[in-house]
């Protein structure tokens, strides 16, 4: 019982610093953070598909875009009150996850990242093409009367990191939880030895296509909270580079650890935003330490803390 | 009644006839192994009764039903084990976390009664002690064992064990044997075996493969006499 107990008092203790931060950090900082909640969340949501069901998908960016674009589009064609059009953007999120499911899991390896890296590349032409509603690459801006969460202004400072935290703690703990619990350690089992998995009779299909959905939800979650946060809709957003980007943290961090992404994109983004204070081309600042980390710490961050001092780390 | 009974069952591999036309029938409690030279498609033969492997033609019955059109996990579902000839757990997980995963498709929601089960399986084929150990740091002797443990935690109608005792040490093998013997009457077990040592001492009845098809079944003492068997199959094995 150590273990979980170990496990829970680190979750609730890195949601306690993040409250401490609020109130000592200067405020360039807490914006920082609070971005970095919300792209934690679509961290999380990767990290479950690829980091424990072995699936490792390219095209992630499609999710973010249609929670994004599901609550952005139903606020401003349909005015709808801030509520509703979340509950839209996740139900327009499952939605897709369920079709490229479908479709993709039929799939394995290769195939199926290349396979999610088309139906992305879709997804954005698709936001292209209906530039009329969509704005495509110039995007559209949420004003903030239309942001208004049960009468609770989320653009100022406090608004907003504390929406991003509320949201980023139910899906930390909730997702904590859930890997714990007989599915959550199924879908160890597949990404582990999928064959194995499937001669214990369990229903690898549908496992698999439970774990996108999830995954492609939570994303979804992340792209709309971030339009509500941030008032603003664009079609970079569902770009490659908002595929391989949630990658990147998720390594960075430690796939296969409910810590990792959020370590993930902090490291990251203070990584960029440390080198940039110094030069133009912090770019090649953030690759070299990328390439560093990939050769001397394949399993990310927290990865290595699991192998290293805190085996119990879940 | 039999508790599997395979007709006219074929495998058909870009012309290669891997299976031709077996009919099979398998007696309840009882220790059966599947004999046969290299090649003679064995692993093929169980590989499509476990539904691994789509069978080109023919019918598979278990308990007296038609399962021929039931994916891999539904037969298993219906009470079938299967270990697979090259070892196969889940390597990054604890020892513990690989019996639980067996037993906990029909346990999961009752976590005391999955953990006794667990707990009793370990100790039955002797590894409780490493039960926290990752299982890919275990022994290759130790890996086999655990994968039959994950068998036995499923509580099976009928166990397909496809070549257990490969790459064990002589001594590990006496162990198996006594654990297989355990075992009669509790279970009906399908054994794929190469060792003649292990199919004598362990079968209460033999059934015979050779190129694809059902050459002879009967007792070992039956078997070790058949001519044709001696020919295909015995004469070389046992004198090598």
């Amino acid at each position: 019982m150590t273990r979980f107990s170990k496990a829970d008092a680190l979750h609730l203790g890195i949601l306690a610093m993040l409250v401490i931060a609020f109130f000592v950090l200067p405020t360039y900082h807490v914006g920082a953070v609070s971005r970095i909640m919300v792209l934690a969340v679509y961290a999380i949501g990767l990290n479950l598909l690829f980091g424990y069901t072995g699936l490792l998908s390219l095209g992630h960016a499609m999710f973010f875009a249609a929670g994004m674009y599901g609550f952005g589009l139903a606020i401003k064609f349909m005015a709808a009150p801030v509520l509703l059009a979340f509950v839209l953007a996740l139900i327009a999120a499952a939605a897709l996850s369920l079709v490229v499911g479908l479709l993709a899991l039929r799939t394995a390896g290769v195939a199926f990242m290349i396979v999610t890296l088309m139906f992305a590349q879709t997804a954005y032409l698709v936001v292209l093409y209906f530039g009329e509603f969509t704005r495509g690459d110039e995007g559209f801006v949420l004003q903030q009367a239309e942001r208004l969460l049960l009468g609770f202004d989320v653009t100022s400072e406090t608004g907003r990191y504390f929406v991003a935290f509320s949201v980023f703690a139910i899906c930390f703990l909730g997702f904590a939880r859930l890997v714990q619990t007989p599915f959550g350690k199924r879908l160890i089992a597949i990404r582990e030895n999928e064959e194995r998995a499937r001669m214990l009779g369990y229903d690898v299909g549908r496992y698999k296509l439970l774990a996108l959905i999830v995954s492609g939800t939570i994303s979804g979650c992340a792209g709309a909270l971030y339009a509500l946060l941030f008032g603003y809709v664009g079609a970079t957003f569902a770009s490659v580079q908002y595929s391989i980007l949630p990658l990147l943290w998720v390594l960075l961090g430690g796939a296969g650890t409910t810590i990792g992404p959020l370590i993930g994109v902090m490291f990251m983004f203070y990584l960029i935003d440390a080198s940039s204070a110094y030069t133009n081309s912090y770019m090649l600042i953030a690759g070299l330490v990328l390439v560093l980390l990939t050769m001397f710490a394949p399993k990310g961050i927290a990865g290595i803390l699991r192998l290293r001092v805190m085996p119990w780390l879940p | 009644m039999n508790i599997l009974e395979t007709k006219g069952l074929t495998k058909v591999y870009g012309g290669v006839v891997a299976n031709a036309d077996v009919d099979f029938t398998l007696r309840r409690g009882q220790i059966t192994a599947l004999i046969g030279p290299n090649g003679a498609g064995k692993s093929t033969f169980v590989g499509m009764v476990s539904g691994r492997i789509p069978a080109t033609r023919g019918q598979v019955f278990f308990e007296g039903r038609d399962i021929s059109a039931l994916p891999a996990h539904k037969r298993i579902q219906l009470g079938m084990a299967y270990t697979f000839q090259i070892t196969s757990v889940f390597r990054g997980l604890s020892v513990y976390e690989n019996v639980a995963l067996a037993a906990g498709r029909t346990l999961s929601a009752d976590p005391e009664a999955l953990d006794r089960r667990i707990t009793a399986v370990l100790e039955r084929v002797g590894i409780k002690d490493r039960s926290r150990q990752i299982a890919g740091d275990l022994s290759y002797g130790h890996q086999r064992i655990l994968e039959i443990a994950m068998g036995l935690a499923q509580d099976p109608e009928l166990f397909i064990l496809d070549e257990p005792t490969q790459g064990l040490a002589e001594s590990e093998v006496a162990d198996f044997i006594n654990l297989i013997r355990t075992l009669a009457g509790e279970t009906t077990i399908l054994l794929i075996e190469h060792n003649m040592k292990v199919v004598m001492e362990a079968a209460d009845y033999i059934t015979v493969l050779d190129q694809g098809m059902l050459l002879a079944e009967g007792t070992p003492a039956e078997i070790h006499a058949n001519a044709a068997v001696q020919a295909a199959y015995l004469g070389t094995a046992v004198d090598a």
